[in-house]
């Protein structure tokens, strides 16, 4: 019995030609990479340090806060909600963890425990109001906006508190060894390998097609090689930067529930069709309220990110921060009516928009031009991605 | 003398051909019924006629009273007095009837707008077409029923001459679908001319004076009404004869599975009005039965309450297998072994951005996942098993729905609520606008089901597939079950006057 199914699936699913298996590649991911090079290629030549290691090195510190705050609003997003307020919790709960730091003294762990659970009480609170009070996001996120950053103000009395733990000010500006380095290439290549072999051996267990061989190893290679060079590049400065780990080993969370849980499904289901969703016994309520829960926990370990690399708090930090997360999105390609969006496509983004500011501002180009080309680029990006896909149909 | 000639029309997409040299002859005041199934070329071919698609991009020839002309886009249409009145209304909400009806028309002195003039001559067209309404009210306090009217007034302050009406019955209750046909049947007296497209044969006897046949993107035959049968057209449609519509299978109801009792449901708006008021009923094991009645009588919402999703107030009792149940949401339904496939799938029943795949496994994700982390080959395999058990037509698992025709989505549909394996599956208008080829189909999966022991329900407005398919029918009027009729005694006669109130 077992066997005639599967029999029946090998000649039920049609053979499929080599431009299909490569189009079921995110092939966005891969022209946004593309782009990505193509903007490093530009400032690299207009500039020479640029593409230097201690450059890039830089860069990806400063864009790990944006790529942190977007892992969260890309599911809100998906969900067909949005988050104004992460920019104020990053500016709130960074101020409570210089509070506890500086004025009560705790210990680095209690820090950031303490942090972390604001940043949930907040992003809880905001989410009950959208889920169960049925206030639209738009509106609850934009008065948490305003409010948050007022309460910050009122805690911290309106001045900038600097922080001494040394501990807490590694998480943000501290670099892992260059051994470190090399045995976490050499483990991300081995999970990628063994990952695409387990894959491939339940596939054909189940009787369903696998991509050819070489395209598989092809792909591994590509992988491994930006792994590689990734390291390199970091050791050959001061090895990778902390941060950086924050975002990786979020973005394999957040990836991992997106794509592999129930819950990740239950909200592309919710912002492709509520209703649809409801009717199918999908609990949009809990669902929402915990996709607050995350972008408010995510704001908070932003907050720790930003504070430790500053080491302080100010009453300006994170201003903005909502837009640039959002934007981030955008340009990785979620779909702002919902139901549509990927991680990796918002980190893509948020690198695209780091990698702008962090080139104009090398070039010494005037902050108002870094505005404008920054805006022109985030509606640029979202009409190509329009008029590609009214070209699809 | 013709109103309308289309001649030798052929239109291809990449790929496909749409339309294979189609001849269409419309007489004047004639009201002519398109029919075939869907994907069969009515859209395309309207689309030809009313401009969408500009001249050139087809080729043939459209003569309207002997003339050629050659439509840009459906502007020029328009002028030649042609308006189409699509299956969803294209009414703007919030404004009047009367801003709807002159829409882009609106009668302007040096740019500004004569209110009075607009107003008055909108209530002159409401008359035409026997709205009372005052053109001032907002559409959407209008009823489905009504704004069509409103549609069928803004086409014709527009000079129409030849009026197109894609399914306009599909989303009206039976005495709206009274009224339209009663305005028809003016407006063939004034001399308008009328394409009218539907699935609906007596619809189609009642109005039409001739009926063409369209499948596969060819023109099979024009017809006159007097000489041709309801069978026949169908038979046209779907190119074989079709020796039964429903099939019959034997069928041995068992024990009671589902038993309903007192049971009322209030308004979610209007806590003071009740939509089911102390129903009692029950569902045996193996059996069909069937819901009759008027759209708005409380079908539905007997369907949706006792699915857990339906937000109003409830009273009574719900007996599953002799156990008392409550169920208070969806998730609970489910686990009661209830399905409820929704009417109007694309907004009840589908996530349109979402593939085949997914859609399927909705509702059933637990059966594919452990600790919340989904099993994506399980998923493959189990969506894979129910394309090919209800014969969905689609190019890969990875499909979006929203690409499907309307069978395979409801198919879709249906598949995730098998794949939950209900033992007592509600359907809400299970084969509303999809092809008679599918619909076949799904009644054989309905007989199927009913072998296996799954008990169903059928609510559905259309007549023939109630006494086809049911082994015992309930008429639903204002919310109450006032009939309970068994296959052998009943017929539509005694349905139709049961659901409309009389015989009481």
């Amino acid at each position: 019995m077992e066997l005639k199914v599967t029999a029946q699936q090998k000649t039920n699913v049609k053979k499929k030609s080599l431009k299909d298996i490569i189009g079921k590649i995110d092939v966005r991911a891969y022209t946004m990479i593309g782009a990505i090079v193509a903007i490093w290629l530009f400032f690299g030549i207009l500039n020479d340090t640029f593409l230097t290691a201690r450059n890039l090195s830089n860069l990806f510190t400063q864009m790990s806060v944006t790529s942190i705050l977007a892992i969260g609003m890309v599911l809100v997003i998906v969900a067909g909600h949005i988050d104004l307020s992460v920019g104020s919790i990053v500016g709130l709960t960074g101020g409570i963890a210089a509070i506890f730091s500086n004025w009560m003294g705790m210990p680095t762990i209690v820090v950031i425990v303490v942090t972390l659970v604001a940043g949930a009480i907040v992003g809880l609170l905001q989410g009950w109001l959208v889920a169960y009070q049925a206030i639209p996001a738009f509106i609850v996120t934009l008065g948490g906006m305003m409010a948050f950053r007022g309460i910050l103000m009122g805690i911290t009395k309106s001045t900038t508190i600097p922080i001494f733990d040394a501990n807490f000010i590694a998480l943000g500006s501290a670099y892992f060894t260059n051994m470190f380095g090399i045995v976490l290439a050499i483990l991300a290549v081995v999970i990628l390998v063994i990952l695409t072999i387990r894959k491939r051996k339940t596939r054909l267990n189940y009787g369903f097609e696998v991509m050819p061989l070489s395209l598989e190893i092809m792909k591994i290679l590509f992988l491994s090689s930006l792994i590689v060079l990734f390291v390199i590049t970091m050791n050959s400065y001061k090895g990778i930067p902390f941060p950086i780990i924050f975002v990786i080993g979020l973005a394999v969370i957040f990836s991992f529930i997106a794509n592999n849980t129930t819950f990740g499904r239950h909200i592309y289901a919710i912002g492709g069709n509520s209703e649809a969703a409801r009717l199918s016994g999908i609990n949009i309520k809990s669902r929402t309220m915990m996709l607050f829960v995350f972008s408010g926990l995510l704001s908070a370990v932003a907050a720790i990110v930003l504070t430790a690399r500053l080491s302080s708090a100010t009453i300006s930090a994170g201003q903005m921060y909502e837009l640039d997360a959002i934007a981030a999105c955008v340009i990785g390609g979620t779909s702002l009516m919902g139901g549509s969006g990927t991680i990796i496509g918002a980190i893509i983004g948020a690198m695209v928009m780091t990698s702008l500011d962090n080139g104009m501002s090398l070039m010494g180009l005037d902050t108002y031009w870094q505005y404008i080309v920054k805006g022109s680029i985030l509606v640029l990006a979202v009409w190509i991605d329009i008029a590609s896909r009214k070209k699809n149909k | 003398m013709y109103s309308l000639e289309m001649d030798q029309i052929t239109k291809e997409f990449p790929g496909v051909k749409a339309l294979d040299r189609v001849t269409f002859k419309v007489k004047k005041g004639e009201i002519h019924a398109l029919c075939g199934e869907n994907g069969a070329g009515k859209s395309t071919l309207m689309k030809v006629l009313s401009g969408l698609y500009p001249t050139g991009t087809y080729s043939g020839e459209i003569r309207i009273n002997g003339t050629p002309v050659h439509f840009r886009n459906i502007k020029d249409a328009e002028k030649a007095g042609i308006a189409i009145i699509h299956q969803e209304l294209a009414l703007v909400k919030d404004l009047t009837v009367g801003e709807n009806i002159f829409l882009g028309a609106e009668p302007k002195k040096y740019g500004v707008i004569q209110w009075d003039q607009l107003f008055y001559e909108s209530s002159e067209w409401l008359n035409a077409v026997g709205l009372n309404v005052a053109p001032q009210t907002k559409i959407y306090s209008l009823g489905i029923g009504q704004q069509q009217l409103v549609e069928i007034a803004k086409a014709l302050s527009k000079n129409t001459k030849i009026l197109i009406l894609d399914e306009p019955t599909a989303a009206l209750t039976e005495s709206e679908v009274e009224i339209l046909m009663g305005i028809l049947e003016e407006l063939r007296k004034k001399g308008v001319t009328c394409i009218y497209i539907s699935h609906k044969m007596p619809e189609v006897f009642r109005l039409a004076d001739s009926i063409t046949v369209l499948r596969d993107g060819k023109s099979i035959a024009t017809l006159s009404k007097d000489e041709t049968s309801e069978d026949e057209i169908i038979s046209l449609m779907v190119g074989r004869e079709l020796t039964e519509r429903y099939p019959q299978a034997e069928r041995t109801p068992k024990e009671t599975i589902l038993e309903v009792k007192n049971y009322s449901v209030w308004h979610p708006d209007m806590p003071k009005m009740k939509v089911n008021d102390n129903i009692s009923f029950s569902l045996r094991k193996g059996e069909i039965l069937g819901i009759a009645g008027l759209m708005g009588s409380g079908r539905s919402e007997l369907a949706t309450s006792l699915f857990g999703a339906y937000e109003g107030k409830r009273e009574g009792e719900v007996w599953i297998e002799g156990k008392k149940v409550h169920i208070r949401n969806v998730q609970d339904a489910i686990n009661e072994g209830i399905a409820l496939v929704t009417e109007d799938r694309k907004r009840f029943g589908l996530v349109l951005s979402m593939d085949v795949k997914t859609n399927t496994t909705l509702a059933s994700l637990k059966k594919i996942s452990k600790w919340g982390v989904m099993n994506h080959n399980e998923e493959m395999k189990s969506s894979q098993q129910f394309v090919q058990k209800l014969k969905t037509k689609t190019a890969s698992l990875e499909t979006k729905v929203g690409a499907l025709s309307g069978g395979n989505q409801q198919k879709v549909v249906i598949a995730k609520w098998l794949m939950s394996k209900p033992k007592i599956l509600i359907l809400d208008e299970p084969t509303r606008g999809i092809d008679v080829g599918a619909k076949y189909e799904i009644y054989q999966l309905m007989n199927q089901l009913v072998n296996e022991g799954v008990a169903i329900i059928m609510i559905s407005s259309e007549l023939p597939e109630i006494l086809g398919m049911s082994d015992r029918i309930l008429v639903m009027n204002e919310g109450r079950f006032v009939k309970e009729l068994t296959k052998e005694e009943a017929t539509q006669e005694k349905i139709m006057s049961a659901a409309t109130g009389g015989g009481k």
